[in-house]
Formats: structure tokens, C-alpha cells, sequence
């Protein structure tokens, strides 16, 4: 919704904040043709550059994930990642934007690229981290 | 009659609220309680020369006390209650001043990030000013479901902000079809006994959409169409059961609501390229012109067909084509779909082996279509065309 609150007097609503989001992108399973490499797809790097991008992060291949839990009061841990289906987490992107389809039109961007399988759009709570 | 004026203006204060407060929730206790003050008020003190201003003032006001009232709530929205303690506190009697938000309004609940049953539930409460309990009642859910699918849709719209706006041109054709097809779901719920009149609540949210959009051809079509069809309720059924298009009484037939379909479509047409429903509404309109013009059907069809590239467009097309080459070629075109779960399909399929003798086909057809079909006066109509059916040959053990 994020309606503009403001009333002007002209009677029009002022432009109101922004919202931030989190673009979770999934990668199709890897094969050991094509490992993940430091280097970053030119289309991802351009978009990662604009201003409205608060920061990602890339995530290494999910085989290198170790998983942590705690069973019956001890840590256990396991070799690979906790959601295990064909498709992982690979990368995540912190945007700025005016609403849902603002964010939404940068995923379609990006999944345009066809590197993704899909990217999740979840909207973050508005705090600054370590303000906790 | 305060019922009438309620149902109307429902959308409109509802909409200008949430453009007001920025959340759907909230606009909406506030039209609920501006709402029963008027009901408590009007009939004793007459009612005010602008209902839509005072019930938008009253509501504002009330979510201005609740604001200040509820501390929870005035740490969230700090911002907006000292916003609103601005506003100016006399009643509004121009009208003109208060955006009409409603197109903002069904964008939003149309907004294809939520769920389509959803967005269906939504459109009818927020826009159609049915109760929670009504769109349950019309969608046979329990009223614990719809409440819960309800609250979900707002608090998704909330926290995923999606935009209470009409999309930029850009979006708009791809955002617009989904509003003209959350409409035309409701109208083809249609109307059972007791229930809301759905095929109704379509037509009166396609009323708002066209006179909303008027330069919108799909939009001005949608509503041609279903008032073409709906005209045709009351000749539909006898006693109950289905009467074809062909032994319908046409004296039955609403021809004021035609008329007014026609002259959308009129309109729409004139508007340049034509849609998915600009076609469906055409072809609407030839159905009930007599005799029949199945070539411009067909052909009609066959564009239709093309530009959605649906199946179930393609068994309405081989019926026309039945009719202008046969029903072999009807068949044919029937044979090359891969459309077996589909209902209307068996029936075709069954009604075209039955004109051509082949009746132990027919009957199998016919007994597939009625697998598919709930009880009802379709299904009571194709068992009795099985009936009618001669005797089974005898068939090799």
C-alpha cells in the first residue's frame, strides 16, 4: 500500500517512503561442468551497481553449506545445505524501492538474464542492522 | 432503500479512505462505523445534501479518534495521525474535492501477487460492498475461511506494499487483464438459490470499471458481454432445466439490457483493436441474431483463438465450424485438442456422434462429460440426452 500520507494543500498526497526489499535468488542446481565462479554475469553487475541497491551478497556453491541444528540439546551438524531441493539459494540483493512492483520489476529484470531458476521478492523490516 | 444508497457508496468512501489512511483495514472499520452512524442518524435527522462527503468526512474523523485513542496503533502510524489531526474538521461539501479512488482501489486488489481467490474475495468485499459473510456464502466457504483469506490479502497488501495506484501505461494492459478477469470469474460463478446474485455484483463492478476507464475497449467489451448474456437469464431455464440457446423464448430475453451491451460494444469496437473480449462480446451479440451467422462466428472464433491461444476457444469454434461443414469437420478440429478434463468437450464431441449416428460413441462421450459434470440441471440435460439415446447395440463380450 505504502500510500502517500502527506496532504498538501492543493489537496494532492505527497510521495511517502520507500520500502526495502530482499530479492532472494534461487539458482538452477549446479553441475560440475559450471561451478559458481568469483566472477560476477556483466547483466547482474550492472544492475548491482545502481543506486537503489543497498547491498547483496553472493553466496558460494551449496555444496560447501554445512548446516546447524540443535537435537535433543546438542549441536548437530550436517554436510550440505537444510533446504535440500534442486534449486539453492545463491545470492542476495537489499533494494530500495516505492512498493512491490518497483521491486518486482528489478527481478524480472534480472530473471530476464535466465541465470536465476526464480527469485523470491520479500519485503525487510525497516531497521538499520546492529540498531537492534 | 438506505440499503441502495449504502451498497453504492460503500466503494467509493471505502476507496478515498484508503487513499486517506493508507491501509485497507483501517479504511475499513472506519467506513464500517461512519456506516452505522448514518444508518442511526439519516432516518431521524434526513439525509445529508452529500452523503458520499459526509461519509468520508465522519469515517476520517473516526480514524482520527482511533488513532489517538489506540496507543499501539499511534506508534505504528505516529506519522499519519499527526497528518490527519491537520485535515480540516468540517464536514466536505464539494464533492469534487474528494478523488475518486475506486480504479486505485481494484488495482490493488487485483494486484497479481496475490492469490486469484483472493483477489476475487477482495474485489467483491472492498469494491462490491459485499459482507465478509456474503462472499462466503456466494463462494460456499465456511465464513471462518473467508475471514481468514480476507485479513491475509490486507495484511499482504500491507507489508509487501503493494501499490494502492493505477499502474503506469506500461504495466497497464498486463495489469488491466487481470482485473477484467477477476471480474468475469465472478460473473461465471453465475447465481444459485439463495445465494448472491454474482452474475449481478460482475456487472455492477464492470459498471464501475467502464465508467471508470472509459477509452478502455476490454473494459467497455467485458461489461458488453456480460450484459449480452445476462440478458438472456430468465429464458435459460424452464422449470429448472437447461434450455438451449435455439428453444430458448426470446420474449423472455432482457432486450433493453442487449441493447445496452450492443451500444458498449459499439463503442468499444470503435475504439480500435479488438481483444479477447471485444471478439467474445461480438460473438455474444451474432448468437442472438437470427438466423445465425456462423461464418462470421467461426472466423470469429478463429481469431479468438489465435490471440489466446485457448483450447476450450477451439471447442466453440468447432461447434460454428460444425454447423457450416458438418460435423466431421467439427470433430476433427475436437479430436486435435488436448483438453480431456473439460466438460464441454465430452458434450460436443457427444452431441456431434449423436447427429451423426454413431450412438455407441455418443453414449461413451456423453458418459464421460457426465463424470465431469455436478449435479444440476446440466448434468440432469445430458442424462437426458442419454435417454434418449436408441438401445445399446449388442456389443461383443
Amino acid at each position: 500500500m505504502r500510500r502517500p500520507f502527506v496532504y498538501k494543500d492543493n489537496g494532492k498526497l505527497e510521495k511517502g517512503p520507500h520500502m526495502k526489499y530482499a530479492l532472494l535468488a534461487y539458482s538452477r542446481e549446479e553441475t560440475s561442468g559450471e561451478r559458481r565462479t568469483r566472477e560476477m554475469h556483466a547483466g547482474i553487475a550492472a544492475v548491482l551497481e545502481r543506486p537503489n541497491v543497498d547491498g547483496f551478497v553472493r553466496l558460494q556453491s551449496a555444496e560447501s553449506a554445512t548446516t546447524v541444528r540443535l537435537e535433543a540439546r546438542r549441536t548437530l551438524l550436517t554436510d550440505g545445505p537444510f533446504v535440500d531441493s534442486k534449486e539453492f539459494l545463491g545470492g542476495l540483493i537489499l533494494i530500495d524501492a516505492d512498493n512491490l512492483d518497483g521491486a518486482l520489476a528489478v527481478a524480472a529484470e534480472l530473471q530476464e538474464l535466465d541465470l536465476t531458476a526464480a527469485i523470491e521478492v520479500r519485503p525487510v523490516f525497516e531497521q538499520e542492522l546492529g540498531s537492534a | 432503500m438506505l440499503e441502495d444508497v449504502f451498497r453504492d457508496e460503500w466503494g467509493r468512501v471505502l476507496a478515498t479512505l484508503v487513499g486517506l489512511l493508507g491501509d485497507i483495514e483501517l479504511a475499513e472499520e472506519a467506513a464500517q462505523e461512519a456506516f452505522a452512524l448514518a444508518a442511526e442518524r439519516w432516518p431521524r435527522d434526513g439525509q445529508p445534501q452529500n452523503p458520499t462527503g459526509w461519509l468520508i468526512t465522519t469515517a476520517r474523523n473516526r480514524a482520527t479518534d482511533r488513532i489517538r485513542r489506540d496507543r499501539t496503533l499511534a506508534r505504528k502510524t505516529e506519522q499519519l495521525g499527526r497528518e490527519l489531526r491537520d485535515l480540516p474538521e468540517d464536514p466536505m461539501d464539494d464533492t469534487a474535492t474528494l478523488p475518486d479512488e475506486r480504479l486505485e482501489l481494484i488495482f490493488t486488489c487485483c494486484h497479481p501477487a496475490l492469490a486469484l481467490e483472493a483477489q476475487v474475495a477482495l474485489t467483491l468485499r472492498t469494491l462490491g460492498g459485499l459482507s465478509t459473510e456474503e462472499v462466503a456464502g456466494a463462494f460456499l466457504v465456511p465464513f471462518e475461511t473467508m475471514s481468514k483469506r480476507l485479513s491475509r490479502a490486507k495484511r499482504k497488501i500491507r507489508e509487501a506494499g503493494i501499490p494502492f495506484a493505477v499502474p503506469p501505461a506500461h504495466a497497464l494492459p498486463e495489469r488491466l487483464d487481470a482485473v477484467l478477469a477477476v471480474i468475469y470469474l465472478v460473473f461465471n460463478q453465475g447465481w444459485g438459490a439463495g445465494r448472491v446474485d454474482l452474475a449481478s455484483e460482475a456487472i455492477r463492478l464492470g459498471r464501475v470499471l467502464a465508467t471508470l476507464m472509459p477509452d478502455e475497449s476490454e473494459a467497455l467489451a467485458l461489461l458488453a458481454l456480460m450484459l449480452i448474456n445476462d440478458a438472456r437469464r430468465h429464458a435459460r431455464f424452464r422449470d429448472d432445466e437447461l434450455v438451449l440457446l435455439d428453444e430458448q423464448d426470446r420474449s423472455l430475453w432482457n432486450e433493453k439490457q442487449m441493447a445496452e451491451g450492443r451500444a458498449l460494444l459499439e463503442r468499444a469496437m470503435a475504439l480500435g483493436a479488438a481483444g479477447p473480449y471485444v471478439l467474445q462480446a461480438a460473438i455474444a451479440d451474432l448468437h442472438v441474431h437470427e438466423p445465425r451467422d456462423w461464418e462470421q462466428i467461426a472466423l470469429l472464433y478463429g481469431t479468438l483463438s489465435r490471440l489466446t491461444g485457448s483450447p476450450v476457444v477451439d471447442v466453440n469454434r468447432a461447434i460454428a465450424v460444425g454447423e457450416i461443414d458438418g460435423p466431421e469437420a467439427a470433430l476433427q478440429i475436437l479430436d486435435s485438442l488436448d483438453l480431456d478434463d473439460y466438460r464441454y468437450l465430452h458434450s460436443t464431441r457427444a452431441d456431434l456422434l449423436r447427429r451423426l449416428g454413431r450412438d455407441d460413441e455418443a453414449r461413451l462421450a456423453y458418459e464421460r462429460a457426465l463424470e465431469l459434470t455436478a449435479e444440476g440441471p446440466e448434468q440432469r440435460f445430458l442424462s437426458m440426452r442419454v435417454a434418449e439415446l436408441p438401445a445399446p447395440s449388442d456389443r461383443d463380450e
